[in-house]
């Protein structure tokens, strides 16, 4: 982008000011964590404070630093893949969100599709009301479910009432469970961007297909579907790489044979306090998601341009 | 050309919003329950809402929620603007690929990874864990949210009133006060109100970086979640989500007004102009 105004004085410094502070926010808060995590995943564990060893101290300089790179070992990353919990917990992981993922664009596009094609003056309100609950805690949607679907639960109280089942359904706590917390959770995540996609469609390229006979299902299938294809890649996204580390909705609605890396990784930071090992299982998880994160980055990046 | 809309749309819609809306409104609903199990229903009560006032733990617990989260949001919303800036005006610089990286990841990157990392940062460097790291790791993690906010009303932004303020020997800084700031105020303060609720909401990094006389609203919520349901827990949350929709309304009501003035003023300048 070139910038068109010249000769405006003080404008190169600003400018400079401009980008700087935020860069470097986010290289010592985002980008130097994870280095340290990365540090820390090759370190022993140690009952001390902190809990690891060697402690990391840069200010004992350049060669003191070399000497602790000398300390590292790979022990951590071993134990992961002799303990057959960390693999379980990985793999199911992936495919709680995959599954989720597929579920979510299942129910979210025909509500996106509806709202797209609702009319105008009313678009608002309705994109307005599926932003409302997105804005509401997730804690609070996730403790919304308990009430619904544990054994003396609402939903339970009601297939009863009505006869369709003789005695209660243990929904709660099940993988099933998850699965309704993290659909009804991350849900909006998934219509806003197929909203934003349907509501641009050129409608005239539906009307030319009907004209010329095309069946609507058809139709959808050869015009609206392919077209709405970038809408459907950023809800997948914006889906499937956070529930991969979900934490909450396993923990509250899942139960103990739910395996999930969040709540692995969890487990082991605050329970086990085994500082080294949650390191070594968040770089792994990272390692997973990065090729994921720089998909969804170029994705983000080129709808910006 | 005008369709009517299809009974199809119409029921995916209705259904959708059923499935979004209902979960909320009974757990405000259970939490007029008279009965202390909530699922029975024991008559109309607001006997939960006044035992809250009584909980000196959850009401500390709030403030320093309320605290951290109009701090983190400030500054956020400063460092947000600056990074949309930043990415839209100045989209190619030395290191740009990176940054414009590090302003998306941690919109997708799972919580447990981010509030470890910073955790371990925060014990590396000695910092003392309490209210300030958790201010500055909500910080960190909502600057980018609004981030992307205003940089959605950046990109469709008319650059030729900030252009003509420069040519005219308008200074760059008091252009951007006095013309650009105006003009993406709207999304400023919907990033700020993002930042706002996206703080008061948070529990895994919350958990991971904060220290001793720092637990907030979501980690005390937690802790009792996992004891139990109770209507005392549905009381809290029914004021927090009657908070936030309040306040998501006003703002929504307060935007299509600014809108609305807007336009007629364009119109006006154009029929004088």
């Amino acid at each position: 982008m070139a910038m068109t105004t010249t000769g405006a004085p003080g404008r190169g410094w600003l400018r400079w000011l401009v980008v700087a502070i935020p860069y470097l926010w986010l290289i010592v808060l985002f980008l130097a964590p994870f280095l340290i995590v990365l540090k820390i995943s090759f370190s022993t564990t140690a009952i001390a404070m902190p809990p690891y060893t060697p402690a990391l101290d840069l200010s004992a300089g350049l060669g003191a630093l070399w000497e602790q790179i000398q300390e590292f070992t790979f022990d951590n990353y071993i134990f992961l893949t002799e303990d057959s919990l960390y693999l379980q917990s990985y793999l199911s992981s992936l495919k709680i969100a995959a599954i989720s993922t597929f579920l979510i664009l299942l129910v979210g596009y025909p509500i996106a599709y509806g709202m797209a094609r609702a009319r105008r003056e009313w678009r608002p309100t309705l994109l307005m009301l599926v932003i409302l609950p997105f804005w509401t805690s997730f804690l609070i949607r996730v403790y919304a479910w308990i009430g619904i679907l544990k054994p003396e639960g609402l939903l339970n109280q009601m297939l009863l009432g009505l006869g369709v089942i003789s005695e209660p359904l243990n929904i709660l706590p099940s993988t099933l469970a998850v699965y309704i917390g993290i659909v009804y959770s991350y849900l909006p995540f998934m219509i806003l961007p197929l909203y934003a996609t349907l509501e641009k469609l050129d409608e005239t390229l539906l009307e030319a297909a009907a004209d010329l006979g095309c069946p609507p299902i058809q139709a959808f299938w050869k015009i609206t579907f392919p077209l709405s294809i970038p809408g459907v890649v950023a809800g997948c996204f914006l889906v499937f790489i956070p529930a991969v580390g979900e934490f909450v909705i396993p923990d509250l609605l899942g139960g103990s044979d739910t395996l999930m890396i969040g709540k692995t990784l969890w487990a082991e930071f605050f329970s086990n306090r085994d500082w080294p090992v949650s390191s070594a299982v968040a770089v792994v998880l990272l390692a997973i998601l990065v090729v994921p994160i720089m998909l969804f980055q170029n994705a983000q990046k080129k709808a910006s341009e | 050309m005008r369709r009517g809309p299809s009974w199809f749309n119409i029921t995916a819609i209705t259904l959708g919003f059923a499935f979004l809306y209902l979960p909320i409104v009974l757990l405000v609903i259970y939490s007029f329950n008279a009965s202390k199990l909530v699922t029975v229903w024991g008559g109309f009560s607001t006997k939960w809402y006044v035992s809250l006032l009584s909980n000196q733990g959850l009401l500390d617990a709030a403030w320093v929620t309320i605290r951290v989260a109009l701090l983190s949001a400030t500054l956020a919303t400063v460092l947000g603007t600056l990074a949309a800036i930043a990415l839209v005006r100045f989209g190619r610089f030395p290191g740009g690929t990176l940054f414009s990286g590090m302003v998306y990841a941690p919109l997708v990157m799972p919580e447990v990874i981010t509030g470890l990392a910073m955790l371990l940062l925060f014990v590396a460097i000695g910092f003392a864990r309490g209210f300030w790291t958790l201010t500055l790791a909500h910080i960190t993690f909502s600057m980018c949210f609004v981030a992307v906010v205003v940089q959605s009303r950046l990109i469709t932004f008319d650059r030729s009133l900030e252009e003509a303020a420069l040519d005219l020997g308008c200074p760059p800084f008091k252009t951007f006060f006095t013309i650009t700031l105006p003009l993406i105020l709207p999304a400023v303060v919907a990033g700020w109100m993002l930042a706002f609720t996206l703080s008061l909401d948070d529990l895994v990094i919350s958990s991971f970086t904060t220290g001793p006389g720092a637990t907030t609203l979501p980690m005390k919520i937690y802790s009792q979640v996992r004891l139990g349901v109770t209507p005392e827990i549905n009381a809290i949350c029914s004021i927090l989500i009657g908070i936030v929709a309040t306040g998501v309304i006003i703002a929504s009501i307060v935007t299509k007004r600014r809108e609305v003035e807007r336009q007629r003023a364009e119109r006006l300048a154009l029929q004088i102009g």
